[in-house]
């Protein structure tokens, strides 16, 4: 149980670094949203599940489910909102000619 | 198992000082919001296995759901409140 419990885990770290290194690399505002939004939410909701099955049957890993659930629900709803608001806001978007 | 925990929270504390970058040095003030957001959801994993190396989940699983909990409201009021009156990007 515990190679699974390594294998979610390592999964997770991977989809974090690779939503980090999106958020520097990426162009336009709305290209770091993406990043964000998806990437990190996935490592960490397979971080989360290795972590609480590493910890076995106890009440606490149902906490940490809890906070893998409540993440999964409420980081895409952030990063939405983030770029509705910047959006209506007037920021223009990033094009390869250079017109908006 | 304890070296596997310490590896990983040496790499996760390697991987959040790259959106550091995007908060110092963002063009618009929405990227350095992005960039606060990203640094948070990481702190999440990294508290919780500062909390299996301890050996005190109990303890530390409260301050994890509480900080996930600041750190969607904070996000959220900032974004209603940049697009109401904030600065021109």
């Amino acid at each position: 149980m515990n190679i699974l419990a390594v294998i979610l885990i390592i999964g997770g770290v991977f989809f974090l670094t690779v939503g980090s290194l999106g958020v520097i690399r990426l162009p336009d505002f709305y290209s770091r949203t993406h990043a964000v939004g998806k990437s990190d939410t996935l490592g960490l909701l397979l971080a989360m599940a290795g972590l609480a099955i590493y910890h076995g049957w106890h009440i606490d890993s149902l906490k940490i489910l809890l906070v893998a659930v409540f993440v999964g629900l409420s980081n895409p709803t952030a990063s939405h909102a983030l770029a509705r608001a910047a959006l209506r806001k007037g920021l223009a978007p990033w094009t390869r000619g250079g017109r908006t | 198992m304890n070296h596997f925990f310490t590896i990983t929270a040496i790499i996760l504390s390697i991987v959040m000082v790259l959106p550091f970058y995007r908060l110092v040095v963002g063009p618009t003030v929405f990227d350095r919001m992005l960039g606060a957001g990203a640094i948070g959801s990481k702190t999440l994993v990294l508290l919780t296995i500062v909390g299996m190396l301890y050996g005190r989940v109990e303890m530390f699983i409260d301050i994890v759901i509480a900080y996930s909990l600041l750190n969607f409201i904070g996000v959220l009021a900032a974004a209603k409140y940049l697009e109401k009156k904030g600065i021109e990007p």
